[in-house]
């Protein structure tokens, strides 16, 4: 005998995801969840972000094993959590949760939570964020849009990376912003360094823009 | 290595469906471009799937291809690699199939 079920298989992660963005909206805190592979700037973005931004904000960084991002973010005054997936390659919404418990997000505007460093399962579950930013940089590559479109189809913006060492690799800008806006014509691609500062205040004013107008 | 979680969830729907009878097989249904791998599932599946309704059952994969409909002549199309519009050679399109993930349906054994 057959039965009908469909279901989606993440119903339960979407269900945890729904409180978050309520805990959120309760809070006035606006959820951003950066998105990218190992060693694109997840970390130094945020940083930058930070310094540029007078918004007052808190981190969530989620790593597989380790303390360094957080302690680097700790080490700047800024209200950090770390979780540790222990294996997970993704963070998802019930870990998000819990580490909420850890945090005190009374009179912070923006929550910055980095994700694991994958460009593949972070994009399938949603945490209740408000806001999805993929990091990409210039070393990876200009095809990363085309080879992982499930994640460059699903986010608001991204933010480009380490343009300061453009000079010394082949790298076809308009052939990597063709590969974002084919699934998604509307996002923000911002060209930064986060070693030279440029590009990051129009980053900034966007984030801004989105964090004001909601 | 996020299948362990999703098979665990794939189990739970399945047993939470059965009306409690024994599952013969699991209907997925999963899209080319969501960003799950149907190869390590089974293999999680028959371990977690031991002592509950759901043990050997066998899981059942429907992929669904990616398809796009064209932002400028609105044509349907498979994309290649390089996402063009294979009637217009305009660049991409919105995601009309191909994100899914779901169960689709259970065949149960009726004798039990």
């Amino acid at each position: 005998m057959k039965i009908e079920v469909v279901k989606n298989i993440l119903d339960a992660n979407d269900q945890v995801a729904y409180i978050n963005r309520e805990t959120f909206d309760h809070l006035g805190v606006i959820a951003i969840n950066i998105m990218a592979a190992p060693g694109a700037g997840k970390t130094s973005v945020i940083l930058k972000t930070a310094e540029l931004l007078d918004l007052p904000i808190a981190v969530i960084e989620g790593d597989v094993a380790s303390t360094i991002d957080s302690e680097k973010v700790a080490s700047k005054g800024i209200s950090v959590v770390q979780i540790n997936t222990g294996g997970e390659c993704h963070l998802d919404a019930p870990m998000l949760k819990e580490a909420l418990k850890r945090i005190n997000l009374n009179g912070i505007r923006l929550l910055f939570i980095e994700n694991v460093g994958n460009l593949i399962c972070p994009a399938g579950f949603e945490l209740g964020e408000h806001i999805k930013v993929a990091v990409s940089s210039i070393p990876e590559g200009d095809d990363k849009p085309y080879k992982y479109p499930g994640l460059f189809s699903k986010v608001s913006a991204v933010v480009l990376n380490k343009i300061d060492i453009l000079p010394y690799i082949d790298f076809n800008m308009g052939y990597f912003e063709n590969g974002v806006r084919a699934l998604n014509p509307n996002v923000k691609i911002f060209p930064v360094s986060c070693k030279t500062g440029e590009g990051l205040s129009e980053w900034v004013e966007w984030l801004k823009g989105e964090a004001i107008n909601r | 290595m996020h299948e362990l979680a999703v098979t665990e969830e794939i189990i739970k729907i399945a047993i939470d469906s059965c009306k409690g009878k024994r599952i013969s097989k699991i209907n997925i249904v999963i899209g080319e471009l969501s960003s799950f791998v149907d190869d390590s599932v089974q293999f999680y599946f028959d371990i977690l799937s031991r002592s509950t309704l759901a043990e050997g059952a066998t899981l059942d994969f429907r992929r669904v291809p990616a398809k796009l409909r064209c932002y400028n002549c609105n044509k349907e199309f498979h994309p290649d690699s390089t996402m063009v519009c294979p009637f217009c050679n305009s660049l991409g399109g919105r995601i009309i199939e191909g994100e899914e993930f779901y169960i689709e349906s259970i065949e149960v054994k009726d004798e039990d």
